[in-house]
Protein backbone atom coordinates (compact mmCIF):
# COMPACT_ATOMS: atom_id res chain seq x y z
CA UNK A 1 0.00 0.00 0.00
CA UNK A 2 1.36 3.66 -0.80
CA UNK A 3 1.79 5.64 1.68
CA UNK A 4 0.96 10.17 1.09
CA UNK A 5 -0.10 12.86 3.24
CA UNK A 6 -2.13 14.97 1.10
CA UNK A 7 -4.17 13.09 -1.57
CA UNK A 8 -5.64 15.41 -4.65
CA UNK A 9 -8.81 13.67 -6.42
CA UNK A 10 -8.87 15.28 -9.75
CA UNK A 11 -5.88 17.90 -10.98
CA UNK A 12 -8.48 20.44 -12.94
CA UNK A 13 -8.22 24.19 -11.36
CA UNK A 14 -9.21 23.56 -8.19
CA UNK A 15 -6.66 20.48 -7.54
CA UNK A 16 -4.02 22.03 -9.05
CA UNK A 17 -4.52 25.08 -6.98
CA UNK A 18 -4.95 22.88 -3.44
CA UNK A 19 -1.70 20.84 -4.49
CA UNK A 20 -0.15 24.83 -4.80
CA UNK A 21 -0.61 26.06 -1.89
CA UNK A 22 -0.31 22.65 0.78
CA UNK A 23 2.95 21.90 -1.24
CA UNK A 24 3.74 25.81 -0.24
CA UNK A 25 3.43 24.78 3.00
CA UNK A 26 5.83 22.25 2.91
CA UNK A 27 3.38 19.33 2.68
CA UNK A 28 4.15 16.07 0.61
CA UNK A 29 1.15 16.27 -2.15
CA UNK A 30 0.12 13.40 -4.45
CA UNK A 31 -2.72 14.78 -7.21
CA UNK A 32 -4.42 11.52 -9.11
CA UNK A 33 -5.68 12.98 -12.10
CA UNK A 34 -7.91 10.17 -14.91
CA UNK A 35 -6.56 11.87 -17.95
CA UNK A 36 -3.30 12.26 -19.75
CA UNK A 37 -2.58 15.77 -18.50
CA UNK A 38 -3.41 18.22 -15.92
CA UNK A 39 -5.89 21.33 -15.97
CA UNK A 40 -9.13 19.55 -16.19
CA UNK A 41 -11.84 21.48 -18.41
CA UNK A 42 -9.18 24.71 -18.21
CA UNK A 43 -7.19 22.92 -21.56
CA UNK A 44 -10.75 23.92 -23.60
CA UNK A 45 -11.15 27.33 -22.18
CA UNK A 46 -10.07 29.39 -25.19
CA UNK A 47 -12.05 32.84 -23.57
CA UNK A 48 -10.78 35.12 -21.08
CA UNK A 49 -11.32 34.60 -17.82
CA UNK A 50 -13.28 37.65 -15.44
CA UNK A 51 -12.80 38.28 -11.89
CA UNK A 52 -9.56 39.91 -10.48
CA UNK A 53 -6.04 39.33 -11.31
CA UNK A 54 -5.35 36.61 -8.09
CA UNK A 55 -7.84 34.30 -10.15
CA UNK A 56 -5.91 35.21 -13.87
CA UNK A 57 -8.66 37.47 -14.92
CA UNK A 58 -8.30 38.18 -18.81
CA UNK A 59 -5.94 36.01 -19.51
CA UNK A 60 -7.28 32.97 -21.54
CA UNK A 61 -8.35 29.53 -19.32
CA UNK A 62 -5.92 27.74 -22.31
CA UNK A 63 -3.42 29.37 -20.32
CA UNK A 64 -4.17 29.81 -17.00
CA UNK A 65 -3.63 25.86 -16.76
CA UNK A 66 0.27 26.02 -18.30
CA UNK A 67 0.45 28.80 -15.37
CA UNK A 68 -0.69 26.62 -12.88
CA UNK A 69 1.62 23.87 -13.80
CA UNK A 70 4.96 26.01 -13.66
CA UNK A 71 4.34 27.44 -10.60
CA UNK A 72 3.70 23.70 -9.02
CA UNK A 73 6.86 22.51 -11.30
CA UNK A 74 8.56 25.15 -8.55
CA UNK A 75 7.75 22.26 -5.48
CA UNK A 76 8.06 19.26 -8.16
CA UNK A 77 10.15 17.81 -4.99
CA UNK A 78 7.02 17.94 -2.62
CA UNK A 79 4.12 17.15 -5.55
CA UNK A 80 4.04 13.71 -7.41
CA UNK A 81 1.27 13.79 -9.99
CA UNK A 82 -0.38 9.88 -10.97
CA UNK A 83 -2.00 10.42 -14.25
CA UNK A 84 -3.93 8.55 -16.26
CA UNK A 85 -5.17 7.28 -12.55
CA UNK A 86 -8.84 6.78 -11.81
CA UNK A 87 -9.79 6.40 -8.24
CA UNK A 88 -12.46 3.85 -7.53
CA UNK A 89 -12.84 3.90 -4.22
CA UNK A 90 -12.55 5.64 -0.79
CA UNK A 91 -13.40 3.55 2.13
CA UNK A 92 -14.22 3.66 5.95
CA UNK A 93 -10.78 2.83 6.87
CA UNK A 94 -9.28 5.77 4.97
CA UNK A 95 -8.04 3.14 2.02
CA UNK A 96 -8.17 4.81 -1.40
CA UNK A 97 -7.93 2.30 -4.21
CA UNK A 98 -7.02 3.33 -7.55
CA UNK A 99 -6.74 1.60 -11.36
CA UNK A 100 -3.38 3.45 -13.72
CA UNK A 101 -4.49 2.50 -16.93
CA UNK A 102 -5.96 -0.70 -17.37
CA UNK A 103 -4.56 -3.43 -15.57
CA UNK A 104 -2.87 -1.98 -12.69
CA UNK A 105 -5.19 -1.51 -9.59
CA UNK A 106 -3.74 -0.61 -5.80
CA UNK A 107 -4.26 1.25 -2.52
CA UNK A 108 -3.47 4.44 -1.31
CA UNK A 109 -3.50 5.50 2.41
CA UNK A 110 -3.43 9.21 2.56
CA UNK A 111 -3.47 11.38 6.24
CA UNK A 112 -5.91 13.65 4.55
CA UNK A 113 -7.52 13.70 1.42
CA UNK A 114 -9.42 16.63 -1.16
CA UNK A 115 -11.58 15.96 -3.31
CA UNK A 116 -11.63 18.11 -6.07
CA UNK A 117 -13.48 15.68 -8.89
CA UNK A 118 -15.38 19.23 -10.84
CA UNK A 119 -19.04 18.33 -12.18
CA UNK A 120 -20.52 17.20 -15.00
CA UNK A 121 -23.16 18.52 -17.92
CA UNK A 122 -26.68 17.68 -17.94
CA UNK A 123 -28.59 17.02 -20.24
CA UNK A 124 -32.37 18.16 -21.17
CA UNK A 125 -35.74 15.72 -21.83
CA UNK A 126 -36.98 15.96 -25.39
CA UNK A 127 -38.28 13.54 -27.95
CA UNK A 128 -35.21 12.00 -29.67
CA UNK A 129 -33.35 13.65 -27.11
CA UNK A 130 -30.34 11.28 -27.80
CA UNK A 131 -29.87 11.73 -31.71
CA UNK A 132 -26.23 11.43 -32.37
CA UNK A 133 -25.68 15.42 -32.58
CA UNK A 134 -26.65 16.65 -29.61
CA UNK A 135 -23.70 16.69 -27.75
CA UNK A 136 -23.27 18.61 -24.43
CA UNK A 137 -21.73 22.36 -24.79
CA UNK A 138 -18.27 21.26 -23.06
CA UNK A 139 -18.39 18.12 -25.40
CA UNK A 140 -17.97 20.61 -28.62
CA UNK A 141 -15.85 23.11 -26.99
CA UNK A 142 -13.59 19.60 -26.06
CA UNK A 143 -13.89 18.10 -29.98
CA UNK A 144 -13.47 21.84 -31.41
CA UNK A 145 -10.81 23.60 -29.04
CA UNK A 146 -8.73 20.33 -28.00
CA UNK A 147 -9.08 18.49 -31.33
CA UNK A 148 -9.72 20.60 -34.28
CA UNK A 149 -12.39 19.04 -35.63
CA UNK A 150 -15.84 20.87 -36.08
CA UNK A 151 -19.00 19.41 -34.11
CA UNK A 152 -21.16 19.49 -37.57
CA UNK A 153 -22.84 22.76 -39.91
CA UNK A 154 -24.82 24.33 -38.57
CA UNK A 155 -25.83 24.60 -34.48
CA UNK A 156 -28.58 25.35 -32.21
CA UNK A 157 -27.50 26.32 -28.95
CA UNK A 158 -30.09 25.18 -25.91
CA UNK A 159 -29.15 27.71 -23.39
CA UNK A 160 -28.45 31.25 -22.71
CA UNK A 161 -25.70 31.16 -19.75
CA UNK A 162 -22.39 31.80 -19.52
CA UNK A 163 -21.22 28.67 -21.21
CA UNK A 164 -24.08 28.67 -24.23
CA UNK A 165 -23.27 32.50 -25.16
CA UNK A 166 -19.07 31.65 -25.13
CA UNK A 167 -19.39 28.25 -27.14
CA UNK A 168 -21.66 30.09 -29.25
CA UNK A 169 -18.95 32.43 -30.05
CA UNK A 170 -16.16 29.89 -30.19
CA UNK A 171 -18.48 28.24 -32.62
CA UNK A 172 -18.29 30.57 -35.02
CA UNK A 173 -14.76 31.29 -34.53
CA UNK A 174 -13.90 27.64 -35.53
CA UNK A 175 -16.11 28.60 -38.60
CA UNK A 176 -19.41 26.75 -37.71
CA UNK A 177 -22.75 28.77 -38.18
CA UNK A 178 -25.00 29.30 -34.84
CA UNK A 179 -28.59 29.17 -36.33
CA UNK A 180 -29.96 30.44 -32.66
CA UNK A 181 -29.94 30.49 -28.89
CA UNK A 182 -32.27 29.48 -27.09
CA UNK A 183 -33.31 29.76 -23.31
CA UNK A 184 -36.28 28.32 -21.18
CA UNK A 185 -36.05 31.60 -19.04
CA UNK A 186 -37.57 35.05 -19.99
CA UNK A 187 -33.78 36.45 -19.38
CA UNK A 188 -30.39 35.89 -20.94
CA UNK A 189 -28.51 33.49 -17.99
CA UNK A 190 -25.36 34.90 -18.99
CA UNK A 191 -23.04 37.87 -19.04
CA UNK A 192 -24.51 41.02 -21.09
CA UNK A 193 -20.76 41.18 -22.43
CA UNK A 194 -21.15 37.84 -24.12
CA UNK A 195 -24.85 38.48 -25.61
CA UNK A 196 -23.56 41.16 -27.17
CA UNK A 197 -20.81 39.80 -28.33
CA UNK A 198 -22.44 36.85 -30.14
CA UNK A 199 -25.35 39.17 -31.25
CA UNK A 200 -23.23 41.14 -32.97
CA UNK A 201 -22.25 38.45 -34.56
CA UNK A 202 -25.99 38.05 -36.20
CA UNK A 203 -26.55 34.89 -33.83
CA UNK A 204 -30.46 35.71 -32.50
CA UNK A 205 -31.19 34.78 -28.63
CA UNK A 206 -34.26 33.72 -28.15
CA UNK A 207 -35.25 33.70 -24.76
CA UNK A 208 -38.92 31.89 -22.96
CA UNK A 209 -37.91 29.46 -25.86
CA UNK A 210 -37.25 25.98 -25.57
CA UNK A 211 -36.73 22.56 -27.85
CA UNK A 212 -39.91 20.68 -28.24
CA UNK A 213 -38.27 17.90 -30.16
CA UNK A 214 -35.36 16.70 -32.94
CA UNK A 215 -36.08 15.14 -36.29
CA UNK A 216 -33.79 12.48 -37.81
CA UNK A 217 -33.32 9.03 -38.45
CA UNK A 218 -29.73 8.41 -38.01
CA UNK A 219 -28.83 11.67 -36.61
CA UNK A 220 -30.05 15.20 -36.05
CA UNK A 221 -31.80 16.96 -39.39
CA UNK A 222 -33.87 19.47 -37.21
CA UNK A 223 -34.74 20.68 -34.31
CA UNK A 224 -38.30 21.81 -33.79
CA UNK A 225 -38.40 25.01 -31.71
CA UNK A 226 -41.32 26.88 -29.58
CA UNK A 227 -42.32 29.45 -27.14
CA UNK A 228 -43.00 28.78 -23.10
CA UNK A 229 -45.07 30.82 -21.17
CA UNK A 230 -43.90 31.96 -17.59
CA UNK A 231 -44.29 28.28 -16.25
CA UNK A 232 -42.08 26.67 -19.15
CA UNK A 233 -44.97 25.32 -20.44
CA UNK A 234 -45.19 25.15 -24.45
CA UNK A 235 -47.26 27.34 -26.15
CA UNK A 236 -48.96 25.83 -29.15
CA UNK A 237 -48.88 26.76 -32.37
CA UNK A 238 -45.47 28.86 -32.16
CA UNK A 239 -43.10 26.11 -33.24
CA UNK A 240 -40.53 27.02 -35.84
CA UNK A 241 -38.44 24.51 -37.29
CA UNK A 242 -34.44 24.70 -37.59
CA UNK A 243 -32.29 22.86 -40.15
CA UNK A 244 -29.81 21.80 -37.89
CA UNK A 245 -27.16 18.68 -37.80
CA UNK A 246 -26.24 19.86 -33.78
CA UNK A 247 -28.14 20.55 -30.97
CA UNK A 248 -25.60 22.00 -28.53
CA UNK A 249 -26.88 21.71 -24.54
CA UNK A 250 -25.86 23.60 -22.52
CA UNK A 251 -28.05 23.80 -19.32
CA UNK A 252 -25.87 23.74 -16.97
CA UNK A 253 -23.74 21.43 -14.72
CA UNK A 254 -24.24 18.92 -12.12
CA UNK A 255 -21.36 18.10 -8.89
CA UNK A 256 -19.74 14.59 -9.40
CA UNK A 257 -18.96 13.75 -5.88
CA UNK A 258 -20.04 9.82 -5.41
CA UNK A 259 -16.26 9.51 -3.71
CA UNK A 260 -17.49 11.59 -1.15
CA UNK A 261 -20.63 10.24 -0.88
CA UNK A 262 -19.01 6.48 -0.72
CA UNK A 263 -16.66 7.18 1.82
CA UNK A 264 -19.97 8.17 3.79
CA UNK A 265 -19.55 11.88 4.08
CA UNK A 266 -22.99 13.54 4.45
CA UNK A 267 -24.61 15.25 1.37
CA UNK A 268 -27.54 17.56 0.56
CA UNK A 269 -29.25 18.59 -2.37
CA UNK A 270 -28.84 22.34 -2.44
CA UNK A 271 -30.76 23.73 -6.03
CA UNK A 272 -28.58 26.69 -5.71
CA UNK A 273 -25.30 24.62 -6.01
CA UNK A 274 -26.81 22.23 -8.98
CA UNK A 275 -27.08 19.12 -7.26
CA UNK A 276 -25.82 17.03 -4.02
CA UNK A 277 -22.79 18.34 -2.14
CA UNK A 278 -21.01 17.63 0.64
CA UNK A 279 -21.86 19.37 3.94
CA UNK A 280 -17.86 21.15 4.76
CA UNK A 281 -17.00 23.81 7.21
CA UNK A 282 -15.25 26.92 6.29
CA UNK A 283 -12.28 25.21 5.53
CA UNK A 284 -14.07 22.68 3.33
CA UNK A 285 -13.40 19.95 5.48
CA UNK A 286 -16.60 17.74 5.22
CA UNK A 287 -19.03 15.97 7.25
CA UNK A 288 -15.70 13.69 7.95
CA UNK A 289 -12.31 14.57 9.64
CA UNK A 290 -9.34 15.25 7.19
CA UNK A 291 -11.65 14.45 3.69
CA UNK A 292 -11.93 18.07 2.77
CA UNK A 293 -13.40 19.02 -1.31
CA UNK A 294 -13.02 22.07 -3.32
CA UNK A 295 -14.59 22.94 -6.58
CA UNK A 296 -17.30 22.40 -8.46
CA UNK A 297 -17.62 19.36 -6.54
CA UNK A 298 -18.60 21.32 -4.06
CA UNK A 299 -20.98 23.05 -5.78
CA UNK A 300 -21.13 24.30 -9.28
CA UNK A 301 -19.61 27.84 -10.03
CA UNK A 302 -16.88 28.94 -12.18
CA UNK A 303 -13.20 27.96 -12.77
CA UNK A 304 -12.20 31.23 -10.88
CA UNK A 305 -14.08 30.33 -7.22
CA UNK A 306 -12.88 26.26 -7.77
CA UNK A 307 -9.23 27.79 -8.10
CA UNK A 308 -9.39 29.99 -4.98
CA UNK A 309 -11.34 27.62 -3.03
CA UNK A 310 -8.77 24.95 -3.77
CA UNK A 311 -5.87 27.20 -2.30
CA UNK A 312 -8.49 27.74 0.23
CA UNK A 313 -8.54 23.91 1.28
CA UNK A 314 -5.20 23.31 0.53
CA UNK A 315 -4.20 25.59 2.79
CA UNK A 316 -5.89 23.66 5.59
CA UNK A 317 -5.37 20.48 4.82
CA UNK A 318 -1.52 21.27 5.23
CA UNK A 319 -2.14 22.80 8.52
CA UNK A 320 -4.34 20.25 9.84
CA UNK A 321 -1.83 17.37 8.96
CA UNK A 322 0.44 19.29 11.39
CA UNK A 323 1.97 22.19 9.57
CA UNK A 324 2.20 25.22 10.20
CA UNK A 325 1.56 27.38 6.94
CA UNK A 326 3.21 30.78 6.77
CA UNK A 327 0.82 33.98 7.31
CA UNK A 328 -1.66 31.24 8.14
CA UNK A 329 -5.05 33.56 9.26
CA UNK A 330 -4.10 35.89 6.82
CA UNK A 331 -3.96 33.65 3.85
CA UNK A 332 -6.80 32.15 4.62
CA UNK A 333 -9.22 35.80 5.54
CA UNK A 334 -7.85 36.86 1.99
CA UNK A 335 -9.14 33.54 -0.07
CA UNK A 336 -12.39 34.18 1.81
CA UNK A 337 -12.49 37.71 0.65
CA UNK A 338 -11.73 36.88 -3.17
CA UNK A 339 -14.46 34.16 -2.73
CA UNK A 340 -16.95 36.65 -1.30
CA UNK A 341 -15.93 39.33 -4.06
CA UNK A 342 -16.52 36.82 -6.67
CA UNK A 343 -19.58 35.97 -5.27
CA UNK A 344 -20.54 39.57 -5.08
CA UNK A 345 -23.44 39.81 -8.00
CA UNK A 346 -26.67 38.69 -8.36
CA UNK A 347 -25.58 35.45 -9.43
CA UNK A 348 -23.10 35.35 -6.44
CA UNK A 349 -26.00 35.78 -4.06
CA UNK A 350 -28.07 32.83 -5.14
CA UNK A 351 -24.65 31.11 -4.59
CA UNK A 352 -24.56 32.31 -1.32
CA UNK A 353 -28.10 31.35 -0.54
CA UNK A 354 -27.02 27.62 -0.98
CA UNK A 355 -23.70 27.32 0.81
CA UNK A 356 -25.72 28.58 3.40
CA UNK A 357 -27.21 25.49 3.31
CA UNK A 358 -24.26 23.26 3.43
CA UNK A 359 -21.89 25.10 5.49
CA UNK A 360 -21.55 23.59 9.15
CA UNK B 1 -14.79 18.56 -40.90
CA UNK B 2 -11.63 19.56 -40.03
CA UNK B 3 -11.26 23.68 -38.37
CA UNK B 4 -8.88 24.75 -41.01
CA UNK B 5 -8.14 28.13 -39.34
CA UNK B 6 -8.59 29.51 -36.47
CA UNK B 7 -8.04 33.02 -34.30
CA UNK B 8 -6.78 31.72 -31.24
CA UNK B 9 -5.83 28.31 -31.64
CA UNK B 10 -2.93 26.36 -33.62
CA UNK B 11 -3.86 22.63 -33.83
CA UNK B 12 -0.69 20.41 -34.85
CA UNK B 13 -1.79 17.96 -36.30
CA UNK B 14 1.66 16.39 -37.91
CA UNK B 15 1.38 12.22 -37.79
CA UNK B 16 -1.08 11.26 -40.08
CA UNK B 17 -2.33 7.39 -38.80
CA UNK B 18 -4.79 4.64 -40.18
CA UNK B 19 -7.03 2.56 -38.50
CA UNK B 20 -10.21 0.84 -39.04
CA UNK B 21 -13.87 1.48 -38.17
CA UNK B 22 -16.21 -1.60 -38.76
CA UNK B 23 -13.70 -2.72 -41.50
CA UNK B 24 -13.37 0.66 -43.42
CA UNK B 25 -10.01 2.02 -43.17
CA UNK B 26 -9.88 5.70 -42.10
CA UNK B 27 -6.91 8.14 -41.03
CA UNK B 28 -6.86 10.60 -38.37
CA UNK B 29 -3.79 12.25 -36.09
CA UNK B 30 -1.89 10.90 -33.53
CA UNK B 31 -2.85 13.59 -30.55
CA UNK B 32 -6.28 12.76 -30.64
CA UNK B 33 -9.25 10.42 -29.36
CA UNK B 34 -10.85 7.38 -31.15
CA UNK B 35 -13.91 9.40 -31.04
CA UNK B 36 -11.98 12.63 -32.32
CA UNK B 37 -10.89 11.15 -35.32
CA UNK B 38 -14.06 9.31 -36.31
CA UNK B 39 -15.95 12.62 -36.57
CA UNK B 40 -13.44 14.32 -38.41
CA UNK B 41 -14.02 11.69 -40.92
CA UNK B 42 -17.74 12.00 -40.60
CA UNK B 43 -19.03 8.89 -38.65
CA UNK B 44 -21.06 9.95 -35.71
CA UNK B 45 -22.84 6.86 -34.90
CA UNK B 46 -20.84 5.49 -32.77
CA UNK B 47 -23.16 2.43 -30.58
CA UNK B 48 -26.10 1.00 -30.15
CA UNK B 49 -29.07 1.66 -27.43
CA UNK B 50 -29.04 -1.83 -25.53
CA UNK B 51 -32.97 -2.69 -26.01
CA UNK B 52 -34.35 -0.08 -28.54
CA UNK B 53 -31.21 -0.54 -30.68
CA UNK B 54 -31.54 3.15 -31.36
CA UNK B 55 -28.29 5.08 -33.16
CA UNK B 56 -25.56 6.77 -30.35
CA UNK B 57 -23.01 9.22 -30.26
CA UNK B 58 -21.12 10.96 -27.75
CA UNK B 59 -21.92 12.98 -25.13
CA UNK B 60 -20.27 14.53 -22.87
CA UNK B 61 -15.96 14.29 -24.21
CA UNK B 62 -15.17 13.83 -21.47
CA UNK B 63 -15.59 10.16 -20.03
CA UNK B 64 -18.59 10.44 -17.96
CA UNK B 65 -21.58 9.71 -19.77
CA UNK B 66 -20.07 6.20 -21.52
CA UNK B 67 -22.63 6.57 -24.81
CA UNK B 68 -19.15 6.42 -26.55
CA UNK B 69 -18.28 3.01 -25.86
CA UNK B 70 -16.86 0.80 -28.47
CA UNK B 71 -15.24 -2.23 -29.22
CA UNK B 72 -11.37 -1.59 -29.77
CA UNK B 73 -8.71 -3.85 -30.67
CA UNK B 74 -11.63 -6.38 -29.88
CA UNK B 75 -12.13 -4.95 -26.34
CA UNK B 76 -15.58 -3.86 -25.00
CA UNK B 77 -16.91 -0.71 -23.76
CA UNK B 78 -13.98 1.35 -24.31
CA UNK B 79 -14.54 5.10 -23.91
CA UNK B 80 -13.84 6.21 -26.79
CA UNK B 81 -13.75 9.85 -26.35
CA UNK B 82 -10.88 9.56 -23.63
CA UNK B 83 -8.91 6.73 -25.74
CA UNK B 84 -5.95 8.29 -27.88
CA UNK B 85 -6.18 6.89 -31.55
CA UNK B 86 -3.21 4.35 -32.23
CA UNK B 87 -1.61 3.19 -35.84
CA UNK B 88 -3.48 -0.16 -36.59
CA UNK B 89 -6.27 0.07 -34.34
CA UNK B 90 -9.35 -2.09 -35.22
CA UNK B 91 -12.51 0.12 -34.19
CA UNK B 92 -15.93 -1.67 -34.02
CA UNK B 93 -19.66 -0.63 -33.36
CA UNK B 94 -20.79 -2.54 -30.18
CA UNK B 95 -23.27 -5.30 -30.56
CA UNK B 96 -25.05 -5.50 -26.77
CA UNK B 97 -23.32 -5.15 -23.52
CA UNK B 98 -20.22 -6.86 -24.70
CA UNK B 99 -18.02 -9.28 -22.97
CA UNK B 100 -14.64 -9.65 -21.03
CA UNK B 101 -12.86 -11.68 -22.63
Amino acid sequence: MKEVELLIIGGGPAGLCAALSAAESSAKVCIVERNKSLGGQLIKQTHMFFGSEKQYASIRGIDISGILLDKLNHYKDNVEILTETTVVGMYEDGVVTVLHKEDNYYKIKPKAVIVATGAFEKTLAFPNNDLPGIYGAGAVQTLMNVHGVKPGDRVLMVGAGNIGLIVSYQLQQAGVQVAAILDAAPKIGGYLVHASKIRRMGVPILTSHTVKEAIGKEFVEKAIVCQVDEKFQAIEGTEMEFDVDVICISVGLTPLNELLAMRGCQTKYVPQLSGFVPLRNENYETTIENVFTAGDATGVEEASSAMVEGYLSGLCAASKIGYTPGNFEERKKDYIKQLNDLRSGPVGKHILAGIEQIVI
Amino acid sequence: MRIEEHPILDFHKDNKISFTFNGETLEGYEGETIAAALHASGVKILGKSLFMHRPRGFYCAIGNCSSCMMTVNGVANVKTCVTDLKEGMVVEIQEGKGVIA
